[in-house]
């Protein structure tokens, strides 16, 4: 059964189409990378997934239920790490974890032993009493991402989950996403403007340009859909939308990426 | 009830993640504590001197609980920001996706900004005692003084928050704040009786919450007769609150666009 089907999912802001009549399945136990560049609308995607923004038109199912008209029966079963900073650095790492815990309605009795096996998972039980902003960019990710499945979601959403971390906090992060996939056996969506990330971590892949899917399906699929043996994904990105290339950038893309960079950094 | 059992219980997280904050750096809140002590140490003694209207009481007692207002008021009014900083962040929008209703997250933070006024209200009590300010001190009217000051907190701040989601940035955000703040003030009682005031200025200030927060304290610290009556003060911020917290609700998502 999947998980997730959307079907002809649009989000327009004015006379910008943002995301343009997106239609995919995403199944149990899957990675799946959102491939594209800046202003692809992966994000805003992602946005209408989590409930952030209702869609223009078009719907999206989660285990069963609308996007559209049960958004709050779809919060308690996913969990989203938003592509900006969402730990506060003005509590601890504990802090942050505990008071999350008690927002997904974790009961009282597991409330702690929930919290401290997430600190124990990221590997930072010691830095437990920090306050965040003393954290490097690689452990408040990991928090991040700590925060977003302490009750077990089966579906986790990703946002940029490395963009602005050195390669050493990145590294972190790969094998911190791998662990997870392994020991709880979630579902990952995660949106990637870096071919590198997806090929490492996502078994499957949709490429994204200018707000319409280009294609998806399994990496595999897509490599040797183009004909052409040993093809890397950049290859196959390139082949599916090489029409639609352009730098996608805006000024305030910039300034958030950069912003988001230096803080993590 | 399920609902309300729950609708309370995530405000109270919400309430409870914003005082961890304070508790981590409390710096701000002692220095908030400056400005009304200047008002009472050097305006208000100015001012006592000046026999211009003729109060029930000296001028120093009248103006406390007007000063006291007035902290509510510069404290909450500025509080909105911390949405757009958040919101810059990416909290808001990992605190969207969680299963909370958005009205929790709307009044936790009110209340929290009600609390966080408290500190001031304990110093201003203070000066008061040292200035022979003749206070009530009956338990009642301090829990009334108490509840009073929270729904302050919880009026002004949810207005500012509901200015935040619709200016949308720091910049034009501090300028709407610091553009509001003066004439909420002015056009209140805080250091002058509505009776002396001009016919258009009396008008503003019977549809300025912050004047039925001062009649209120004015008659519960103090004891001068109140001039709508309490019940009738409680009940204007309590209405002004509601419909506050239910505008900040249906805008709070907005933020994120």
């Amino acid at each position: 059964m999947s998980i997730l089907e959307t079907n002809n999912l649009t989000r327009s802001f004015g006379s910008f189409t943002a995301v343009d009549r997106v239609t995919m399945k995403v199944e149990k136990g899957e990675a799946f990378a959102l491939l594209g560049p800046n202003g692809a609308g992966k994000s805003v995607t992602l946005k209408m997934l989590t409930t952030l923004l209702p869609p223009s038109s078009g719907d999206a199912v989660i285990n069963g239920f609308s996007i559209k008209s049960q958004p709050q029966k779809i919060r308690p079963i996913i969990g989203y790490v938003p592509q900006m900073l969402s730990a506060d650095g003005s509590l601890t790492g504990y802090e942050n974890l505990l008071l999350f815990a008690k927002l997904y309605d974790i009961p009282y009795k597991e409330r702690k032993t929930r919290v401290y096996e997430m600190l124990e998972f990221m590997g930072f039980s010691e830095h437990a009493d920090k306050l965040v902003r003393e954290y490097s960019g690689g452990m408040i990710r990991r928090l991040e991402i700590a925060q977003a499945i302490l009750h077990n979601p089966p579906l986790l959403f990703l946002d940029e989950p490395t963009t602005g971390l050195d390669p050493l906090g990145r590294n972190m992060v790969w094998e911190h996403i791998k662990a997870l996939q392994k020991k709880y056996d979630t579902t990952i969506i995660m949106t990637t403007h870096m071919m590198e990330e997806a090929e490492h971590l996502c078994s499957h892949a949709g490429l994204m340009s200018r707000g319409k899917l280009a294609a998806s399906g399994s990496v595999r699929e897509l490599k040797s859909s183009i004909g052409k043996n040993e093809a890397t994904l950049e290859e196959v990105f390139i082949h599916y939308t090489a029409d639609n290339l352009e730098p996608g950038d805006n000024y305030r893309q910039v300034q958030r990426e950069r912003r988001t960079a230096k803080r993590l950094g | 009830m399920n609902y309300i059992f729950s609708f309370l219980r995530k405000t109270s997280v919400i309430t409870e993640l914003e005082m961890r904050k304070i508790f981590h750096d409390p710096t701000e809140i002692v220095t908030r504590a400056v400005q009304p002590a200047l008002w009472l140490l050097i305006f208000g003694q100015v001012f006592a001197r000046v026999h211009a209207f003729s109060a029930q009481t000296n001028y120093i007692d009248f103006m406390v609980p007007g000063i006291l207002a007035q902290s509510v008021l510069f404290i909450s009014i500025f509080s909105g920001i911390a949405i757009i900083w958040e919101r810059d962040l990416g909290l808001i929008h990992k605190l969207l996706a969680t299963p909370t209703p958005r009205a929790s997250i709307v009044l936790g933070k009110a209340v929290s900004a009600g609390l966080r006024t408290l500190p001031v209200v304990i110093i201003i009590y203070i000066l008061a005692v040292l200035l022979h300010v003749r206070i009530e001190w009956n338990p009642f009217s301090l829990l009334l003084v108490f509840f009073m000051i929270i729904l302050g907190g919880i009026f002004f701040s949810t207005f500012s928050l509901v200015i935040a989601c619709l200016v949308k940035t720091r910049e034009r955000f501090m300028g709407i704040g610091q553009l509001l703040t003066m004439p909420l003030f002015f056009a209140s009682n805080a250091i002058y009786p509505i009776d002396i005031m001009p016919a258009w200025l009396k008008t503003l200030s019977h549809v300025n919450p912050l004047t039925y927060m001062i009649d209120a304290l004015r008659a519960l610290m103090i004891t001068v007769p109140s001039a709508f009556g309490i019940g009738f003060d409680f009940a204007v911020l309590l209405c002004a609150s509601v419909v506050m917290i239910t505008a900040g609700s249906l805008l709070y998502r907005r933020v994120i666009t």
